[in-house]
């Protein structure tokens, strides 16, 4: 499908014949991946994105500024605060904020903020905050990407994105979130993908009474309507009263529990097939046995596929893993994920007065495009052979 | 091919069957029980909790519960609602809900076939050319963006940017509140569609996004056969080879995404009808697990199986009748 992602080839002038010797390449398997890969225009992209947004989960407590669970009382529902570029007189200046002020207006009775611009607080990177936290667990620093100071030392809160109710940063929340939101497609993959591949292998490798009930199963999987379950499954999970690790692992295994059955019935499917093929009866003849025959030539044989199914599993997992979070049903306090911050915005209301709480959905948008970019291009990669 | 059809619709039983038995233990799973929350209750009597006990035998082990359960569905009893004190399946069809599940199913349905083909021959038909590459991006991103951020999203259109309020205009709901208790009239049908286009919207672009991504792969894999060349080479014009040779063959393996995109559109609705406040089964089946109403969620995931299952069957159906090269029995 995505051959018009494809740079167009130059139409080049035929080679002529001056009876030079002929230079021949030969490329390795990898290697013809990899340059298929990279004629994926879009898929780059996307693949960048990703990269940009792994970066961001693991630098998270760095770049954002504050704690992610610190309250600023006298902050609820801030608007982004605005970075001023220009002085009073227009000319161009360090980026630098105000302090803001939060006042009703005494007209519609809302709540607003309003500068005070008595005091100018610059941008200034790697500035130091006051807690002190621990980089990916264990390194303590309290040096922060950016903070907004005033030359006489004295710091101004600097909300990129504006705060929630409660007063947080919403900018660190929405870098804290991506733990929850990126991680949990490739960690639902790495349950799926063992159970599916053993007993589809079984399944499809065995066939008969094995294959039989495997199969059966298989359809009893797919007779469960998933979203109806797993929402019965976080509502479950969330009146155990587990810690919100417990409750982030149990979600993963619901996902994982709904998820094996059309996996399993493909891996099967795939097998069947790699089973009937000479180099297996050849394998078969030369005396290996049953588990060599799975491992070294029929497991390899899949994997293209493999890879190609999670780079397209991993998209559908985030949307559902949002959509359980945004009904309460998924990531519970004090973790966070980009759906569980958008449980806010659930009234027109609340989206309304503040649309910036909106603002996690499009980071959503944006990883789950980049993820469908890239598996598009990885399904196109893992088949160098095929000429466009 | 009759007897193929009806092994196929009794295989439903035992599989709906098993489901309930893994959707019966998930609700047991879940702390606190059907007696924890009616012992709170003032309006149940001592006599009346016992009555009830005895009816589900909630004294009783886990499997012997079950099977109280099945005799009383079997007679036609899936149990009362703890909330509203009505029989389950009257609990989730409350308001017509059932019949506005289905049309709005069925309604987004006929609208994204009527789009998506259309889309899917001018795009395979236009490869390459700006024009397709517009289409395949919208199609991405209506695959990428989740259905409640959609439906977020439009809200707050409405809302703040168009201020449709200032026009008299509500969202959310199905109907504004000035036309409650009005009869039946042009203006009350048009004010349901103004309350109905988010949702077809929202649950029609995910749909409609790999609807087109498969015609439009199809009808480039159908354009490249033989046959087709040979209709060019007769002198055939363009639009015939397109439309009488190739889209016809191209849409058969379609037919089966319709019978499965049936249950996905009641389920993808849930998250959409809370959201737009539209009453739908998965809306009520919502607010039964706010309340932990175990027997409105067990008939509820039953409902949804079944749909499940049913839009199966029409698959299998839809592909057999359409491709007389497959063979059963």
């Amino acid at each position: 499908m995505a051959r018009w992602l494809r740079r167009r080839k130059k139409t080049e002038a035929p080679p002529v014949d001056d009876g030079a010797p002929k230079e021949y390449v030969s490329r390795s398997q990898g290697e013809m991946i990899w340059r298929a890969f990279k004629r994926h225009r879009v898929g780059n992209v996307g693949t960048v994105i990703i990269l940009i947004f792994v970066l961001l989960a693991v630098f998270a407590e760095f770049i954002g500024p504050y704690h992610y669970g610190k309250q600023f009382r006298k902050y609820p529902y801030s608007p982004p605060t605005t970075v001023h570029f220009r002085d009073e007189d227009g000319s161009l200046s360090r980026p630098f904020v105000y302090k803001t002020e939060r006042t009703r207006d005494p007209a519609t009775y809302r709540t607003t903020y309003v500068e005070d611009t008595s005091t100018k607080y610059y941008v200034r990177f790697f500035a130091r905050g006051d807690t002190v936290f621990h980089l990916f667990g264990f390194i303590p620093m309290n040096v922060h990407l950016f903070r907004a100071v005033a030359d006489d030392g004295s710091q101004a809160e600097l909300f990129l994105l504006g705060t929630d109710a409660l007063g947080r940063d919403l900018f660190t929340r929405c870098l804290i979130g991506s733990w929850v939101s990126l991680s949990v497609g490739p960690m639902v993959i790495l349950c799926v993908f063992p159970i599916g591949i053993v007993l589809g292998g079984l399944s499809g490798y065995y066939g008969g009474g094995v294959d039989m009930f495997i199969q059966r199963a298989c359809e009893v999987m797919l007779a469960i309507p998933a979203l109806p379950i797993l929402m019965a499954m976080g509502a479950a999970l969330r009146g155990f009263g587990l810690s919100a690790g417990m409750v982030f692992m149990g979600m993963i295994i619901a996902l994982a529990i709904t998820g094996w059955g059309g996996f399993a019935r493909v891996i099967r499917g795939q097998v069947l097939a790699i089973r009937e093929m000479d180099f297996v009866t050849a394998a078969r003849a030369a005396g290996a046995q049953d588990l060599r025959v799975v491992l070294r030539h029929i497991i390899p044989n899949v994997t293209s596929y493999l890879i190609v199914n999670a780079t397209l599993t991993i998209p559908g997992m985030m949307l559902t893993e949002a959509t359980l979070s945004f009904l309460g049903l998924g990531i519970q306090e004090p973790m966070t994920s980009w759906g569980a911050l958008l449980t806010a915005a659930t009234n027109v209301g609340a989206i309304e007065l503040h649309p910036w709480i909106l603002i996690p959905g499009i980071f959503i948008v944006i990883s789950v495009l980049a993820f469908n970019f890239m598996g598009d291009a990885v399904r196109d990669a893992v088949d160098p052979y095929s000429i466009v | 091919m009759l007897t193929y059809m009806v092994r196929r619709v009794l295989y439903m039983i035992p599989l709906l069957l098993i489901v309930s038995l893994i959707a019966f233990s998930l609700i047991k799973l879940m702390p606190g029980d059907y007696l924890t929350v009616a012992r709170m209750n003032p309006m149940l009597t001592a006599e009346s909790l016992q009555e009830q006990i005895e009816r589900f035998g909630l004294d009783k082990p886990f499997l012997v519960q079950y099977w109280y359960w099945l005799k009383n569905v079997v007679r036609g009893d899936f149990g009362t609602s703890f909330g509203t004190r009505m029989p389950v399946f009257k609990t989730l069809f409350f308001g017509n809900r059932l019949t506005w599940t289905i049309l709005i199913a069925a309604t987004t349905l006929i609208l994204t076939w009527f789009l998506a083909i259309p889309i899917g021959v001018y795009s395979a038909t236009h490869q390459y050319k700006p024009s397709d590459h517009v289409v395949t991006f919208f199609g991405f991103l209506g695959l990428s963006i989740p259905n409640f951020f959609f439906a977020l999203v439009i809200l707050w259109m409405l809302v703040v940017i168009f201020r449709v309020g200032e026009y008299g205009l509500g969202v959310g709901g199905l109907l504004d509140s000035r036309f409650f208790d009005q009869p039946f009239s042009w203006a009350k049908f048009c004010n349901y569609m103004w309350h109905l286009w988010p949702i077809w919207v929202v649950i029609g672009t995910a749909g409609m996004a790999s609807l087109i991504r498969l015609m439009r792969g199809n009808l480039l894999d159908t354009l490249s056969l033989p046959y087709v060349q040979t209709a060019r080479s007769k002198g055939l014009r363009e639009s015939v080879v397109i439309y009488k040779h190739a889209v016809r063959n191209a849409i058969n393996p379609l037919v089966t995404v319709f019978g499965l995109q049936l249950p996905g559109l009641v389920g993808g609705s849930i998250v959409t009808a809370i959201v737009l406040n539209i009453p739908t089964v998965g809306r009520a089946y919502w607010s039964a697990l706010q309340q932990q109403d175990e027997p409105v969620i067990m008939g509820g995931l039953l409902f949804f199986s079944l749909f499940l299952l049913i839009g199966n069957v029409i698959a299998d159906f839809l592909l057999a009748w359409v491709d007389p090269r497959i063979r059963y029995d």
